[in-house]
Parts: C-alpha cells; structure tokens; sequence
C-alpha cells in the first residue's frame, strides 16, 4: 500500500465552519475512505511533537480551512511541510447557500449537509492524490 | 480582520477570560474540550468570555498573538501533550489556568467513548463536568482582577 493521506481541518472555534470542516473530516476517513485517510491534532504540529511530524512526513497532506486565515495550511507550512492540497470550506457553500448551520459546533441537519458535501469534494481530491502515486 | 475573535473589548483592565481549547482532532477529550469551551462561552458564561483558534497563534496577526496578554487566559487541552497550554504560553502569554480534563473526568467515573466524532451519554456528562469547571474557574479570575 502506499502512501497514506492525512487531512487536517483547522477546528475552528468561533464560526461553524471549522467545525463543518472537522466533520467533512470524520466523515472522511470513517465512511468514505476507510483505511485511506487519517488525521492529526492540529495542536500537536504546533508542539513540534515528534511523532506526529514523522507521521505527516510520510504521508499527502490536505489542509481543510473554515476561514481565510489558513490556520491549517499555515501550521503544516510553519513545520517545514508541503501540503498537497489546501481546502477552504467556503469553496464548497457558494452552491448551497440555502443550508445555514444552527449552531457553532451543534450544527443541525443543515451543518451536516455542508459537512457531507464537503466530505465529498475532499473524497474526490483523495482519489485525484491516488491517481497521482 | 479575524473571524475567530468573538469580541476583543479595548478597555485596559480585562473584564472578560480568554478560553482557549485545543484542537484534539484525534481523540473523544479532544472534542470534548471544544463543546465545553462553547458552553462557557455560548451559556454559563455568556459575555464574560472570549476565544480564539489555537491554531491563529501560528497562523495570525500581532493581535491575536497578544490574546493570552490581553487577556486572564484559560487554556483546555484533551490529554498531557497540553498543546494549548504549550502553544499559548510559547506564542501569546502565560495562561492564567491550565486544565488537562482527562484527571477531572476520570476523577468523576466518567468513562469517555473512542469516538471524537459522536458523543455517547457519558461524553456529554463530560462535558458538563469540564463546562462547569470552567465557568467556576472564570468566576475566580474575575473576582480576582475585580479585587485588585
Ligand atoms: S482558519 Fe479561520 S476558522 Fe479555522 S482556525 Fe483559523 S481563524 Fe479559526
Ligand atoms: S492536547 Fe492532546 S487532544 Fe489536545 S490537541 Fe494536543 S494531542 Fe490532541
């Protein structure tokens, strides 16, 4: 098998989008591609802890941002990283603007959607990373 | 400008707490630290707290660098990595409080799921556990600054 892929969403706090982009990232790994796809606490990069950074030497990179700051992209970027493919969550709503989320982080059917769509797209730019190996 | 920053108020003495959970993508405390952080902020301790992204302690401006200055900053991390408690005190200010929750809650007999995905009925005590916690650590900080 060859290289994994692992996806780091930004885990925003403030807006629903980072939490729809944690989601995507769950529903990723856990229903779409299984076995495929893994991710990393963020706050782990931002420790320089060992173990984690081996683990994203290894593998594709694909950063998921519920902002422009880039928080994501920007942390893998400050370790040295390349990442592979950077995600902004907003890129996917511009077709739904109709699902609003309910809350922050309890995001209701509506959150779930975008997450689910999301989802797709990167599932999408997963098989794009498989095709490339 | 940031997205992240719930309200930054300008007067000098600080009469909000910064809450600054971690980002704990791996692990069921992890999310738990973010749901409890919001419960502070969102209800029991609505307008006396603020946040920010971990993470925008890398990725922003001068500003939010200077969040755990600005301030009495309370950090809420999932496991003994303490990676907010790390990062916030390497790139912003020394937090005015750490909590690590897995002691609190095992201290509780809460046992917490393998899921950071969906919460079972004792992940979601957990989160009132931690909420709770917070919000008496909040009431502290600011009888404290309000004493001075
Ligand atoms: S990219 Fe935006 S939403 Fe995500 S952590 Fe950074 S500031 Fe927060
Ligand atoms: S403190 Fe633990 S749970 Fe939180 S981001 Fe770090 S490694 Fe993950």
């Amino acid at each position: 098998m060859g290289k994994k892929i692992l996806v780091l969403p930004c885990s925003g706090i403030g807006k629903a989008y980072g939490e729809i982009g944690r989601q995507a990232t769950y529903e990723l790994a856990e229903d779409l591609k299984p076995g495929q796809v893994d991710t990393l606490c963020l706050g782990r990069l931002m420790i320089r802890d060992p173990e984690a950074l081996e683990r994203m030497e290894d593998s594709f990179v694909i950063t998921v941002d519920g902002c422009a700051k880039d928080c994501a992209l920007k942390n893998v970027e400050a370790t040295g990283k390349k990442v592979d493919k950077a995600v902004r969550t907003l890129e996917v709503f511009k077709d739904h603007r109709d699902l609003k989320p309910e809350g922050v982080l309890n995001l209701g059917e509506p959150g779930f959607k975008l997450a689910h769509y999301l989802a797709e797209k990167l599932s999408g730019e997963v098989d794009c990373r498989m095709k490339e190996e | 400008m940031s997205e992240a920053i719930v309200e930054i108020p300008q007067n000098p003495k600080p009469v909000k707490v910064g809450i600054v959970p971690c980002n704990g993508e791996e692990i069921c405390a992890g999310s738990i630290t973010r749901f409890a952080c919001r419960k502070v902020l969102d209800e029991l301790r609505k307008g006396q707290a603020v946040t920010l992204c971990l993470p925008l302690f890398i990725a922003g401006d001068k500003g939010e660098r200077q969040f755990a200055t600005r301030f009495p900053t309370i950090t809420v991390d999932g496991c003994e990595k303490r990676c907010s408690a790390i990062s916030t005190e390497k790139l912003s200010g020394k937090p005015a409080y750490s909590f690590v929750i897995t002691d609190m809650i095992k201290d509780a007999g809460l046992e917490l799921s393998e899921s950071p995905r969906t919460f079972s009925e004792s992940d979601k005590e957990a989160v009132d556990l931690v909420a709770a916690e917070i919000a008496k650590k909040v009431d502290e900080i600011l009888g404290q600054e309000g004493d001075e």
